[in-house]
């Protein structure tokens, strides 16, 4: 991990130094020396965990266990990959059909509630975050596809 | 006796039929809105400062006072029933009060944290109306190298009283403070880190982004991990009796409570810092008082109270500046102060002199909002307390859905839920790994400030950094820093040096 996150750190500096690094005259330190330095300390930071790592100082490092088991794996991806889905389908089909589906996904499948439980909270949290974010705070929400849908809804709740 | 006065007559204002009105269903508001991970007093205050534009100034500032209030008790809400801050000021609150709520003990977390809060707002409004002109007057001394030497006072609070792998907490602080650095360049304007050309880049990345996605995210993750989806979560009664009971039991919390109101207090203050690092120091320095510091993290009572306090007595704290010298101390004074210019008010000393309704009305608000605050607080602990009884696999998902939600919401972008998403991941594999997360969010917050007040600095002294020294006040913040930084390195010494002696002690045993 400290690798990977060293060569995270070298990508921020290369990037840094795209603006100036150094001391300009007359303006200061250029606008890319604040990160610049920053990630070289991140990267002394990932050199020293490294080494510590090697020679076992961490408990993490000493620890006979599997980063992650088949299990772990197994319902992270899961949990992350239905949200990525979801993320993907609010851009097409909106947030009032894609979070529907990610709760009846969620806590049918995963959760193995019944059906009742699952379709309440996904049949109610659409109207719930209809009236709390759009009607009450004034946020439109992204729809997608289902924006024609709205246009009477709209005229009702937000035309005052 | 003048000071009584003015107050008097600003409880007057304050228990006007509309002023009062106001103050109950801006507290209610503010407790709600800070209980949700995502949205935080700024953003109350934020999206309902439009609505405030019908109700004369008076009026609306005690509304929008109260929100930031109620969003100070409502932050450890979540931050103690679900392990999310609901908003950065609470994050310290999730250390210790996501333990006790673990431990089946939310309700006396939940006592702890509104009494503490209660006691924070009390006694940081007394201060602030008894103290006002000469604290001012002492802040008015810092430029640019106080505020960069206080900032990395907090930095090495961290490093010094986290307790976490050094390196790791070091570059958790650094990580923040480059994200912080994405978008357009403070002085030159230039966009820099602009990953890929993603033009939600420029804007730069929110705190929000950063603690929604850690906090929120892979905070449920962690707990799916942890767990193995098959959380159930202790069941617990609340009654009266039980309530009455942590009120007793906060007894010997008295002392965390008073210090620690008086140290947020201050950090409030001061326009750099705020209730987030305010929070954040109160916990260290209760920790580094305790008698038993290994308790903290684990569910120690105190370690609710303190940032409890301290949050509340800097957003007290952050109005102080904002009144008196027209500079904010947190953002969501800075909200408010922009209010103030819609109102068509002018912030500064002459506010005390011309709007002295708008002043005292505002002060007299604020202990009845404390008050109220408590109240609605108290009765509603059994409703929070029912949120925990919800089986993991039902929260979970509703979890997910307001950080999408809430994400979006202050942005409308899309490119900022990705994001939060991306963090969210990437900060579950880092904890996993022991990598403490809260200094990343901190710096992310401090960031801008930071690099704002260091090239500030640097531009005025020609690239002389020995300024920081120099002056006696940012020489002294500096020095503290380092005395924080060597302590943990002094204790590994002193460790390594004790289990020398005791492998020598053995080796001399067996030969």
């Amino acid at each position: 991990m400290a690798v990977l996150l060293a060569v995270l750190s070298c990508y921020l500096m290369w990037k840094s130094a795209e603006l100036p690094i150094g001391w300009e005259p007359r303006r200061g330190p250029g606008g890319g020396a604040f990160p610049f330095w920053l990630a070289l300390g991140m990267l002394i930071c990932c050199v020293v965990i490294f080494v510590r790592a090697l020679r076992g100082k961490t408990p993490e490092s000493r620890s006979e266990e599997p980063y992650m088991d088949g299990e772990t794996i197994k319902l992270i991806g899961i949990s992350a990959g239905s949200i990525a889905v979801t993320l993907i389908a609010i851009k097409f089909v909106g947030v009032y059909i894609a979070i529907p589906l990610f709760f009846v996904f969620y806590i049918r499948l995963v959760g193995r509630h019944s059906w009742v439980t699952t379709s309440a909270i996904a049949g109610l949290s659409p109207i719930f975050i209809f009236f709390f974010f759009e009607v009450g705070l004034r946020i439109l929400l992204p729809k997608g596809f289902t924006e024609p849908l709205f246009y009477p809804l709209y005229k009702i709740f937000l035309s005052t | 006796m003048e000071l009584v006065g003015h107050l008097s007559d600003g409880f007057f204002i304050a228990f006007q039929p509309l002023n009062l009105m106001l103050l109950v269903i801006g507290c209610a508001v503010g407790l709600f809105v800070g209980a949700m991970p995502g949205l935080g007093s700024v953003n109350g205050v934020a999206i309902l400062l439009p609505v405030t534009f019908f109700v004369p100034p008076t009026s609306a500032v005690i509304f929008l006072a109260a929100i930031y209030y109620g969003a100070m008790y409502g932050g450890a809400i979540s931050s103690i029933m679900l392990g999310i801050p609901g908003a950065s000021t609470a994050v310290a609150t999730t250390f210790d009060g996501r333990p006790l709520a673990l431990k089946g003990l939310a309700d006396r977390a939940l006592v702890a944290a509104a009494t503490a809060s209660f006691v924070g707002g009390t006694i940081s409004v007394v201060l602030f109306t008894l103290f006002a002109p000469p604290l001012a007057d002492f802040a008015l001394k810092f430029g640019p190298p106080e505020e960069f030497a206080l900032m990395v006072l907090a930095f090495a609070t961290f490093i010094g009283l986290g307790g976490d792998d050094i390196p790791k907490t070091i570059f958790s602080i650094c990580i923040g403070l480059v994200l912080s650095a994405v978008g357009l360049d403070i002085i030159s304007g230039e966009p820099r880190l602009i990953f890929g050309d993603i033009s939600g880049f420029y804007k730069g990345i929110s705190f929000l982004v950063l603690a929604i996605g850690i906090y929120g995210i892979g905070e449920m993750l962690w707990t799916i991990d942890a767990n193995k989806g098959k959380v159930e979560i202790a069941q617990h009664s609340v009654t009266f009796k039980r309530i009455m009971d942590s009120l007793k039991s906060l007894k010997k919390s008295i002392v965390t409570m008073v210090l620690s109101s008086g140290l947020g207090y201050f950090v409030g203050i001061l326009p750099a810092a705020g209730a987030t690092p305010g929070s954040l120091m109160a916990y260290g320095m209760t920790k580094s008082m305790s008698k038993k510091p290994e308790a903290y993290g684990k569910g120690e009572i105190n370690g609710v109270v303190a940032p409890e306090a301290a949050n509340n007595a800097a957003s007290t704290g952050s109005m102080l500046p904002m009144l008196t010298l027209g500079i904010p101390g947190s953002p969501t004074t800075a909200i408010l102060l922009g209010g103030m210019i819609i109102w068509g008010l002018e912030p500064g000393p002459l506010l005390f002199i011309d709007q002295q309704d708008f002043v005292w009305g505002l002060i007299a608000s604020l202990y009845a909002a404390n008050f109220f605050t408590l109240l609605i607080n108290l009765a509603f602990i059994p409703v929070f307390i029912w949120v925990l009884r919800m089986p993991f696999t039902i929260l979970a998902p509703i979890i997910f859905v307001l950080c999408i939600i809430g994400g979006y919401a202050p942005t409308q972008d899309m490119h900022d839920v990705w994001l939060i998403f991306l963090f969210g991941l990437a900060g579950y594999l880092l904890r996993k790994l022991n990598y403490p997360m809260a200094p990343a969010v901190l710096a992310i917050v401090l960031g801008p400030l930071a690099e704002k007040a260091f090239r500030q600095t640097l531009i005025g002294e020609h690239g002389d950094v020995t300024v920081f020294f120099t002056r006696p006040l940012s020489g002294t913040f500096m020095v503290l820093a380092i005395l924080l930084f060597a302590y943990p390195l002094y204790l590994g010494h002193k460790r390594r040096k004790a289990a020398r002696a005791q492998g020598q002690a053995e080796n001399d045993g067996a030969t």
